[in-house]
């Protein structure tokens, strides 16, 4: 499953690079995702996966290559101007807004989505009080969606961990992605918790809403159990692509994790 | 002294004794307290006396059941003061009670009626209202101008503060603009000279040389002959908000890109800059322009008004100018220019009032709190950073701009004297004082410290200088004041109250030997920014959130705020 550059992709990132002054954080990665698929991108911890994110969703500019997003080039956009053109994302340690409420947050969310200015919020015209409560009714659509319509006026901090996530989630599909990036989205839930993520989000987010996610997760399991692809980063290259499979399987991919010495025992295993 | 269990300070002892007492008995003894207290300050002065004792009594008053008790002891309390005097103390609490017996859910809705009728009738009954202690008189109606005015600009630099939480020290440059603008367009500033003769310039000219530029639109009173730009001021008003807005958009541009302490610096910076070109503008540039009139400032401004047509139209119930108007008498006051500037002044304040808490509940607004909360997050949520930072800077402009024109017009003169970086912290202390982001406690923050700057400082003290002296305020007095305050100190349960109480006892002894060693009399406000930072220090140790706080404020200055830069490259990358 090596597909690069056919039609059926949303997203097409071609030799980027990120520079930290003498860090190379990201190393000419090239990188493909198609329409409709769940991909997970792993690696140890320091592979650059974040980078690569952040370069994604036009919080670094990336110092060399291009990234495509629906046939529109859109390296060094600004964040908020990637977001508008379909990129959707949350966060490693959650950044929700603290103390607005559940539903303030994924409000926030649809930011590009309305058209209410200055001028017409003051006069509050028709039109702006419809769209108003439009966006009211499909946040508390959307916060419905991942269970959390019952805490809807909750300040964000005041829910629990897993429903943060959540709300982020919300928050992120209010800004009506193509593609959403989740960057690790199960980090901190319990194992049950996890397995009703990845649940969410292949059968809910790939199968119902035909969403494209872009993953970074280290839960193999949530991995193993929810992608179509898996991409491999490792000192800011990508050293593996494939299936889960595939992946799991992949020497260099054991390498990295658990150094030469497992690839050798497992060598010797596989021998006897 | 025995080693025994029970607590060994002097305080927990006789905490723990006093709670053993049966509460009736107990309330008693601090009513009585309270009153001496109370009585004991009738020797120093009789309506501080008076008011303590009132309110001591409205206190206990709250603590009864409500009906039919509180309501009787409310209906004695005012009918006394009816009787005795002050009648309009009686009138004001008759007022404030009947509004607490409002339901909860309706109080929202009759108090700001209430206050906004209060206000506009202010002029009528202000020469009427009692004496309050130490205050003195009520603020009269030119200081109130001046309160709605900063009263406008707080609640424009809250937009900047308080909702998009960027710090900005220099708004005094968008008052300054504001002023200049006026000044500009209502002046004979850029009058010009020619002589009347033809072909003669104006140093050889023989007969008295006239304006070489007049542009009269729609301005009022202007004498014949008189040259330079005149505009109507309404216009000026809503004139000078826009080009303070683009203004503040200019300023905007190249310094909101800066995060917080940068961004503050910066704000500092043009808000120096621009007196600076206020003070030295009468030769910009070496080039004999003269834009500001320099030290002098420009004066006067033309009078505001509505025009003799409309004034007309309404049987003279609009003024034609506000300068030459007022001959009618209501309700035993005779109207005067000064009223008429306190109720247009009321009119602007509403309608920025209604124009911010419009924009607080926009998606504008929504933007602008995340953006306050997480600056990252926001921008991954599609809200583009410059453009909503930008119209906060230009909507905090525009009132600002208003605001500062609307007071030079009121006071006909714009001095670059006006425009000092003290301002501008005085404003923001302002928005501190009344709780940052909740656009009712900037109101009343603005409103205290404005008057105080007005006229509070001076009325206190003279009150101090008239009222305490060495030998008022002698071993006696003060002793008995220490003892009592000490006893109500240990018996105070709630945090707040005994923070008054211990305030109070400094108080007593800062003035027991202070009176020893400065001779009165003191002029009190040659302390103003000492006092100033004193207070913004209070309310910084003991309420940082302001007095009446944004729920969302006060949540975050007490938790902080999380906001990790993620742009900060050598981190990010090194965790990534």
């Amino acid at each position: 499953m090596t597909d690069t550059a056919t039609d059926g992709n949303l997203l097409v990132a071609e030799d980027v690079r990120k520079e930290f002054g003498g860090l190379i954080a990201v190393n000419n990665v090239s990188f493909t995702v198609p329409r409709g698929r769940v991909i997970s991108l792993i690696g140890p911890n320091g592979a650059g996966k974040t980078t690569f994110f952040n370069m994604l969703t036009g919080v670094y500019k990336p110092t060399a290559g291009s990234i495509t997003l629906l046939g529109e080039d859109v390296t060094g956009k600004p964040p908020h101007a990637i977001t508008a053109r379909g990129i959707g994302r949350t966060f490693q340690n959650i950044r929700l807004f603290q103390n607005m409420s559940a539903i303030e947050n994924v409000m926030v969310g649809m930011h590009t989505r309305m058209k209410a200015n200055l001028f017409n919020s003051i006069i509050r015209t028709p039109f702006v009080k419809r769209e108003e409560a439009a966006a009211r009714a499909r946040a508390l659509d959307l916060l419905q969606e991942v269970g959390l319509r019952r805490k809807a006026h909750e300040a964000a901090k005041n829910l629990p961990y897993g429903e943060q996530r959540k709300l982020e989630v919300a928050r992120a599909l209010a800004t009506e992605p193509q593609l959403l990036l989740l960057d690790e989205p199960t980090a901190g839930m319990n194992p049950q918790e996890s397995a009703e993520f990845t649940q969410f989000v292949g059968h809910h987010l790939r199968d119902e809403r035909k969403l494209t996610v872009l993953m970074i997760e280290h839960d193999m399991r949530v991995v193993m159990g929810v992608s179509d692809r898996v991409s491999v980063l490792d000192y800011g290259e990508k050293i593996a692509e494939g299936s889960p499979r595939e992946v799991q399987r992949n020497e260099r991919v054991i390498e990295a994790y658990l150094g030469k010495a497992a690839v050798e025992d497992m060598k010797r295993q596989g021998l006897s | 002294m025995g080693h025994t269990a029970e607590p060994v300070d002097l305080q927990g002892r006789l905490s723990a004794r006093w709670h053993e007492l049966p509460e009736l008995q107990r309330t008693g003894v601090v009513i009585a307290l309270e009153l001496v207290l109370a009585g004991l300050l009738l020797f120093i002065d009789k309506a501080l006396g008076f008011g303590v004792g009132a309110v001591v009594a409205v206190y206990w008053i709250y603590r009864l059941p409500p009906v039919p008790w509180r309501l009787a002891a409310q209906a004695v309390l005012v009918a006394l003061f009816l009787a005795l005097g002050p009648r309009s103390f009686g009138i004001l609490l008759a007022a404030a009670f009947a509004v607490f017996w409002i339901p909860e859910r309706r109080r929202s809705l009759v108090v700001p009626a209430v206050a906004i009728g209060a206000a506009i009738f202010y002029p009528f009954y202000q020469g009427h209202m009692f004496t309050i202690p130490v205050f003195g008189s009520w603020p009269d109606v030119a200081t109130g101008v001046v309160m709605l005015v900063f009263v406008m600009m707080a609640i424009g630099l809250n937009i900047v503060v308080g909702y998009a939480g960027l710090l900005d020290l220099g708004y005094v440059a968008f008052y300054a603009t504001g002023a200049y603008t006026a000044a500009f367009f209502t002046s004979q500033q850029f009058a010009g000279q020619k002589c009347p003769t033809p072909g003669v310039s104006v140093t050889n000219c023989t007969v008295a040389v006239v304006p070489r530029h007049k542009f009269d639109f729609g301005a009022i009173g202007l004498t014949p002959g008189t040259g330079g730009i005149h505009i109507s001021v309404w216009l000026l008003l809503l004139l000078s908000g826009v080009i303070t807005a683009v203004f503040g958009i200019v300023i905007g541009l190249p310094t909101l890109r800066l995060r917080g302490d940068y961004l503050a610096i910066v704000t500092l910076g043009f808000g120096e800059i621009l007196p600076q070109i206020a003070r030295n503008g009468d030769n910009l540039f070496g080039t004999g322009v003269n834009l500001t009139n320099g030290p002098n400032g420009i004066t006067p401004l033309d009078s505001i008004g509505f025009g003799n047509r409309l004034s007309d139209a309404t049987g003279g119930v609009l003024p034609s100018n506000f300068l030459t108007c007022c001959k009618a008498s209501h309700f035993g006051h005779q109207i005067q220019s000064t009223d008429i500037f306190f109720w247009v002044a009321i009119v602007l304040l509403l309608i920025t009032v209604f124009c911010s808490l419009r924009l607080q509940y926009s998606r504008l607004g929504r933007a602008w709190i995340a953006i306050r909360e997480d600056e990252t997050a926001a921008a991954a949520m599609g809200i583009p950073l410059m453009r909503t930072k930008t119209w906060a800077y230009a909507s905090g402009a525009f009132f600002g701009g208003v605001a500062g024109a609307y007071y030079a017009v009121f006071r006909s003169a714009t001095f670059p004297g006006d425009f000092f970086f003290n301002i501008s912290v005085f404003i923001l202390c302002m928005v501190i004082l009344g709780g940052m982001g909740n656009i009712w406690g900037v109101i009343i923050g603005a409103a205290f410290l404005a008057y105080l700057n007005q006229e509070g400082l001076a009325n206190t003290g003279s009150w101090l200088n008239t009222n305490l002296s060495a030998n008022s305020f002698n071993l006696l007095v003060a002793g008995i004041f220490l003892a009592l305050l000490l006893w109500l100190l240990v018996r105070a349960r709630e945090q707040m109250m005994r923070y008054v109480l211990v305030g109070l006892i400094v108080v007593d002894l800062v003035l027991f030997v202070g009176l020893r060693i400065i001779h009165l009399p003191i002029d009190v406000p040659l302390y103003a920014s000492g006092i100033y930072g004193l207070i913004i220090l209070i309310v910084m140790l003991l309420r940082p959130e302001g007095l009446i706080p944004s729920r969302r404020r006060a949540a975050e200055l007490h938790e902080g705020v999380h906001d990790e830069p993620l742009y900060d490259a050598v981190h990010a990358g090194a965790e990534a």
